[in-house]
């Protein structure tokens, strides 16, 4: 073993604990959100306690906290590993690292004080905007630089992935941010109306595009062959479902402004966009569940790979539901309903979430250069995540698709057939159920928190020699 | 040379690959996007559609504030069961003043675009501090703070004054005025106007 670390493994455990912390505090915001609306006087007056402000706490904490934080720690990670070469400019990887945190800390504060852009998955006000954008180059130069230096020639798969993340998500983050700023905590976009509402959805539907798809697919080109040890299934399928991913997914925004007051060709377009898009989905799904066939042994004793297939399945699904609901009529119905909620969860918690619980399984033994604290433990957590992911689907398809016809319902005589009350207030038994599914998963997630901590407890982050 | 062979000249290079990554995935905005952010008729104020006043403006953005448009829509869809539900369908040229849009994405509560005058003022006060004082069933979040709050007046013509270099037409009167039209109003009278103005223009 060398004296210094090839590999600066060290940022990658430290953004693995700050994830867990994020996915710990983003869920449990959840959890008290869907209580809220079960129990809507528990916010006790307090500002902060709102839903809408910690409803806001809940995505971002949850997408640009834990989501982030694990894409950044797994890309730092893998990308050292298929270039053979450490780092570059390893400082600047501890500023970004450090800084990330520090920012989405303040940022979380900022929203429960109740600063807000107003734009969904972009409500950071524009300090914040600008030192995401900042700290997003210096992770380019970080991960790019290392590409730069490789000492394999061909850059792998999984990277093509995390430079879209990189790339897309920079381009996507500046433009919709841009605004005349009033105060510190307030500013104006540079887009009015029905030309903000298309810009925005444009960033929006690709912050799932390349953040929480995207991103997660380099961690699953990297990770799941390394779980299943075995190469990629179809290296040429993944370069077709590559590039088609990453040009067709960028259109399918307007599928989010289906019969509100934009241009019915820009809508039509987002929707046929969108139905394409689930060719290049299941390519990739087809790709990853034929490179764990064969080592489907291994599921019986490696619980981190059963959470990556079922991670897999999910993914599937999420991508199949997701063209349907952009058909127009169909969105007749899902619009503005819990079914939309449902759609977003059975993708974060079922895709992101999974995927990277199964990646920190299989991350952390092998960073502090032990085993797994609790195999049991995983097992358990294994079954509490998929109860909680499909309890709360199943809620949110009970109650999307009731609200969604029963809106629309009208009799013969062109009256409406249920007042708005009545119909919110049918709603009662599939929030509850939804905050059942929460805490289900919530708590699968604390155990694995206590699993990993245990695991890594005590122990230094290994030494790797050259390869 | 064939594809296999092109893309091992994109995998083996680093500024090619940034660049393809680039280009592929702008040309959806480029073609899609671009051309309404060109378009002015998209944002062309419909008829009888005024910038908000100082007082409307403050609640809009206390609106946006308490994130109202988390639960709900600002979207009255051309369907026969909204426009029956709700009133006239929303239309782009009545949200040319809105920075950002606040068409939401989910209806938890209902779709508010035309809820002006359908309440009295007492009642969509009464109705944001408690909600279950006059619905008893609603799970909708009290707001009592927004009653105990004054509104900043100096901070809402700071706002006037930005959204002009933004192409609202406020007047140096208007925004000379918001100051005594504000004086002695609470936040939560600011978001009642704010309620009370949104209604379909005829």
């Amino acid at each position: 073993m060398a004296a210094a670390s090839y590999y600066e493994d060290g940022i990658a455990r430290f953004l693995t604990a700050c994830a867990i912390v994020w996915a710990l505090l983003g869920m449990a915001a959840g959890v008290y959100i869907a209580a809220e609306l079960v129990w809507p006087t528990i916010d006790f007056g307090q500002p902060a306690l709102s839903y809408g402000r910690l409803r806001n706490l809940h995505t971002n904490g949850v997408i640009f906290g834990f989501g982030v934080s694990a894409l950044m720690g797994t890309a730092f990670y893998s990308v050292q590993r298929t270039c053979h070469v450490p780092l570059f400019a390893p400082k600047l990887a501890w500023f970004c690292a450090v800084g990330w945190q520090i920012g989405m800390l303040a940022g979380g504060i900022s929203l429960l004080a109740g600063w807000n852009a107003g734009k969904e998955y972009a409500e950071l006000e524009w300090p914040f905007d600008i030192a995401i954008a900042l700290l997003w180059v210096c992770f380019g130069v970080v991960f790019f630089g290392t590409i730069a230096k490789r000492r394999i020639r061909p850059i792998y798969v999984s990277n093509w992935f995390y430079g879209g993340l990189i790339i897309v998500i920079a381009m996507l983050h500046i433009v919709n941010s841009l605004a005349l700023p009033v105060t510190l905590s307030k500013s104006y976009s540079l887009f009015a109306g029905a030309q903000d509402a298309i810009v925005q959805w444009w960033y929006g539907h690709n912050a799932v595009g390349f953040l929480l798809t995207g991103g997660f697919l380099g961690m699953l080109y990297y990770f799941l062959p390394k779980h299943a040890d075995r190469p990629i299934w179809s290296y040429r399928l993944s370069i077709v479902a590559f590039w088609a991913f990453t040009y067709s997914y960028i259109w399918a925004g307007p599928h989010h402004l289906h019969y509100n007051a934009i241009p019915e060709w820009v809508q039509s377009l987002g929707m046929v966009m969108s139905l394409v898009l689930l060719a290049p989905s299941w390519a990739t799904m087809i790709n990853g569940v034929m490179t764990v066939a064969g080592a489907w042994e291994k599921l019986k004793t490696d619980p981190a790979l059963k959470f990556i297939v079922l991670a897999l399945a999910f993914y599937g699904l999420a991508t199949f539901e997701g063209p349907m609901m952009s058909i127009r009529s169909v969105n007749v119905v899902s619009h503005f309903t819990d079914w939309t909620v449902g759609h977003v969860h059975s993708g974060a918690l079922g895709w992101n979430a999974l995927i990277t619980f199964g990646t920190f399984y299989f991350l952390v033994p092998r960073l502090v250069g032990g085993s797994l604290h609790s195999v049991r433990l995983a097992n358990v957590h294994f079954w509490l995540a998929l109860a909680g992911t499909m309890l709360y689907v199943l809620a949110m398809w009970g109650a999307g698709v009731s609200q969604g016809l029963l809106w629309l319902a009208m009799d013969d005589l062109g009256e409406l057939s249920f007042s708005f009350r009545d119909i919110m207030a049918s709603m009662a038994p599939y929030y509850a159920l939804r905050l059942v599914a929460g805490v289900v998963f919530l708590s699968g997630a604390v155990l694995m928190a206590w699993n990993l901590y245990l695991t890594a407890k005590g122990r230094p982050t290994v030494k790797v020699s050259p390869p | 040379m064939n594809a296999v062979e092109l893309h091992r000249k994109l995998e083996n290079n680093a500024g090619l690959l940034i660049f393809g990554i680039l280009f592929v995935s702008a040309i959806g905005g480029l073609v899609q996007v671009l051309p309404s952010v060109f378009q002015d008729a998209l944002v062309a104020p419909s008829e009888n559609v005024e910038p908000y006043s100082a007082l409307q403006l403050a609640g809009r953005d206390i609106y946006i504030r308490e994130s109202c448009g988390n639960c709900h829509s600002q979207q009255v869809r051309p369907l026969l069961a909204e426009v029956q539900r709700y009133g006239p369908y929303s239309r782009a040229g009545e949200s040319a003043y809105d920075r950002p849009f606040l068409w939401g994405s989910k209806r938890t509560g209902p779709d508010l675009h035309r809820v002006g005058g359908k309440f009295s003022d007492a009642w969509q006060r009464l109705h944001l501090i408690d909600p279950r004082t006059v619905v008893p069933d609603s799970i909708m979040p009290g707001y009592p703070w927004l009653a105990e709050t004054p509104v900043d007046a100096p901070d809402v013509q700071r706002k006037m004054r930005v959204l002009r270099r933004l192409g609202h037409p406020y007047t140096d009167e208007q925004i000379a005025a918001a100051a005594a039209t504000l004086a002695e109003q609470m936040e939560v009278d600011a978001v009642v106007a704010y309620l009370q103005a949104l209604r379909a223009k005829p």
